[in-house]
């Protein structure tokens, strides 16, 4: 340690039983960040109160002279408005086929992605990420037509290599069918694993070696180890993957919205709540409602945090460290 | 003696590989198929039992009229290619391909159910054509426009707060830094409808402006990664440097900023790719003009527009992949390895 870094070391000492500034940092601290700070006002602490006020107001931006104070009443309606409960239920049933179906697959790719017994890995670690660079748009577009009922490559193999019945009315209508349009959407999904694959493989490669040694001498099999040394280390990648993941769910819009216009094709099971703010948002330009659905949206995306967040302590490991 | 060589683990390993061929190409198939449909003609993707790789049915030119060639059954069971002269619902007129001056032969039939002699035939020109009607070089356009105004701003505020975040101390700097990581989580929805009245408001919906602007400020998700990247750097440097009386500017643009390069890149190409998939702010701040779309939202009113024509749509998707494909393929490491600090170094 040089001579010219003690004074920072004794601060640092001090910081332990109470928090010291110099002048220096707290100017030069508050300059760096300040274009932060303004942009946090500005575009998240003034429309977040505004959007408080919003939700008390019936709003509408085509006719401005008809506006008034309603009180709680858009709180009320959104009880009452046939479409709110139904759509939250619609993102939450999509959630539990599209959640666990693309966790386990990326979790799956990843372990194999981090296997010694293949060959040119790093190869095919981009091949399975190329498609997370595809623009979602185009992902949407491209799947339409491979699962296209007459024409897509998927029913044409079904029917020809697997002589399945999937081509006309009565076989596999994968954009059309309300019972496996869930379904569809989580293929969909499947080409967006990339980032969750890399960060899954970067916790796969900081466990220490020397568990699976030692399991190995210990007579456990791949599976064993895979359950009970793999898992619970990398438990806050998990949750990390986890949370993102969820909240990526509650605004699920862009795929309803280019499939189907934001219609909730097919019989109402793509009306999910983020579709249905966009329609009174933006369509009606109903903004005092809308603004309480975003509320709501934001209330449950809270919820759901606090409760993986109080969950976590119960399930995710952090491994020695003093969290 | 290397494990390798047992023969036992050359098994595996041989599994192991043709498994993960097999999977990757059932996992990029529908990206095959696009760029297969993106090359067919429209009578082929409108045909029944026509091949699934790029063909064109054949034709053949008498005197200046193009006829298609067709597959004749004959009564061995085997075909026969003819040229269909003159089409027919109850009969129809071939010809010979070897005598196709000779009189036309009467075949009974509608002249549907003969199957055409399809020849391989790549239709490149369908890119044109999408090219074209989508105007593409205005989407692309509008979009580098925003992606690289937004990137370089985010880049540039970025690091800024980062940096404040990285190396100083002062009140109130944890409580902060958790408002940095809280407005990652938030539902942008929440501050989405005030944020577009004021926009309405001062007469910004219809530019690019609401959608430039706010992103200039130093986003969340930018600010922790390069905070990150800031809190890796050893600190002897800067601190010698300010030792000899150099300024915190001075110090942040010329030590630290060029030792934080690669971390930088890393930010840029998250926001530049952000940009080109950003799909919500141009559909509300856009709407209804057409001639300001980004290439995400262009591409899906193209989709409404041309349903029908398939082939145009699978080219126009892969024309909107190639530049994020190349930009991946050239800086793979630099990116791969932003999105794993992003997480795991915590």
């Amino acid at each position: 340690m040089t001579f010219a870094t003690a004074p920072f070391l004794e601060g640092l000492m001090k910081n332990k039983t109470k928090a010291v500034y110099d002048k220096y940092n707290i100017k030069w601290g508050y300059f760096f960040i300040s274009i932060w700070v303004i942009g946090f006002i500005l575009w998240y602490l003034i429309p977040m109160i505004a959007s408080l006020v919003f939700t008390t107001l019936d709003f509408n931006l085509a006719t401005p002279d008809k506006n008034q104070f309603v009180g709680l009443q858009n709180w009320g309606r959104i009880f009452l408005d046939p479409e709110v409960l139904p759509s939250i239920y619609k993102v939450f049933s999509f959630a539990m086929i599209s959640l666990p179906i693309t966790f386990l697959f990326s979790f799956l790719v990843s372990v194999l992605m981090n296997t010694k017994n293949l060959m040119g890995r790093s190869v095919f670690r981009a091949l399975f990420y190329l498609p997370t660079m595809v623009p979602l748009v185009a992902v949407v577009l491209i799947w339409q037509g491979v699962l296209n009922n007459q024409a897509g490559w998927i029913n044409l193999f079904l029917e020809n290599v697997l002589h399945i019945k999937a081509i006309g009315a009565d076989g596999i209508r994968w954009l059309n069918d309300p019972k496996i349009i869930y379904f569809t959407y989580t293929l969909f999904g499947l080409w967006g694993i990339g980032n969750s694959m890399l960060i899954f493989i970067a916790g796969l490669q900081n466990v220490p070696a020397q568990l699976y040694e030692a399991a190995t001498v210990d007579g456990a099999g791949p599976f064993r180890q895979m359950v009970h040394i793999t898992v619970p280390i990398i438990t806050p990648i998990i949750f990390y993957n986890l949370t993102i993941a969820l909240i990526g769910l509650l605004q699920y819009f862009l795929v309803p919205y280019v499939l189907n216009n934001g219609s909730g094709a097919p019989e109402g099971k793509t009306n999910f709540l983020m579709v249905y703010f966009y329609r009174q948002s933006f369509n009606y330009f109903n903004m005092g409602y809308g603004a309480t659905l975003a509320w709501m949206i934001f209330l449950i995306a809270f919820v759901l945090t606090l409760m993986l967040f109080w969950s976590s302590k119960k399930w995710v490991y952090y491994g020695g460290s003093d969290k | 003696m290397s494990y390798l060589t047992r023969p036992s683990q050359w098994w595996k390993n041989m599994i192991f590989l043709v498994g993960t061929i097999i999977l990757i190409s059932a996992f990029l198939m529908p990206l095959i198929y696009g760029i297969t449909t993106s090359l067919k003609s429209e009578i082929q993707i409108s045909t029944a039992n026509a091949p699934l790789l790029p063909s064109s049915s054949d034709t053949i030119d008498i005197d200046g009229t193009v006829y298609p060639v067709v597959r004749v059954p004959q009564e061995d069971g085997s075909y026969k290619e003819m040229v269909l002269f003159k089409k027919g619902r109850q009969s129809s007129q071939l010809l010979e391909l070897d005598d196709l001056n000779g009189t036309p032969i009467e075949w009974q039939g509608n002249w549907r159910v003969l199957d055409r002699q399809w020849v391989r035939d790549f239709q490149w020109k369908n890119y044109k054509t999408a090219w074209d009607t989508i105007d593409f070089m205005r989407l692309l356009f509008n979009t580098f426009k925003y992606a690289l105004i937004s990137t370089f701003g985010a880049v540039f505020s970025g690091a800024l707060v980062g940096y404040g975040f990285a190396r100083f101390k002062f009140p109130g700097k944890k409580i902060l830094f958790m408002l940095v990581m809280a407005t990652i989580i938030l539902p942008p929805s929440v501050t989405l409808i005030p944020t577009y009245a004021f926009f309405y408001r001062i007469g910004w919906v219809g530019t690019w402006l609401p959608i430039i602007i706010p992103t200039l400020f130093g986003n969340g998700y930018n600010v922790f990664l390069l905070r990150q990247f800031f809190m890796g750097i050893p600190k002897e440097l800067d601190e010698a440097a300010r030792i000899d009386g150099a300024s915190p500017l001075r110090i942040y643009f010329s030590i630290v900023l060029p030792q934080a390069i690669p971390g930088l890149t890393a930010v840029g190409l998250f926001h530049f790719f952000y940009c080109w998939n950003d799909f919500f702010g141009p559909l509300i701040y856009l709407a209804g003009q057409p001639d300001k779309f980004p290439i995400s939202v262009g591409l899906s009113s193209f989709n409404g527009l041309y349903s029908q024509q398939v082939h145009l749509i699978q080219a126009a998707s892969i024309i909107s992949a190639i530049i994020p494909f190349i930009v991946f393929i050239v800086a793979q490491k630099v990116f791969l390895r932003g999105v794993v600090i992003s997480a795991v170094d915590k």
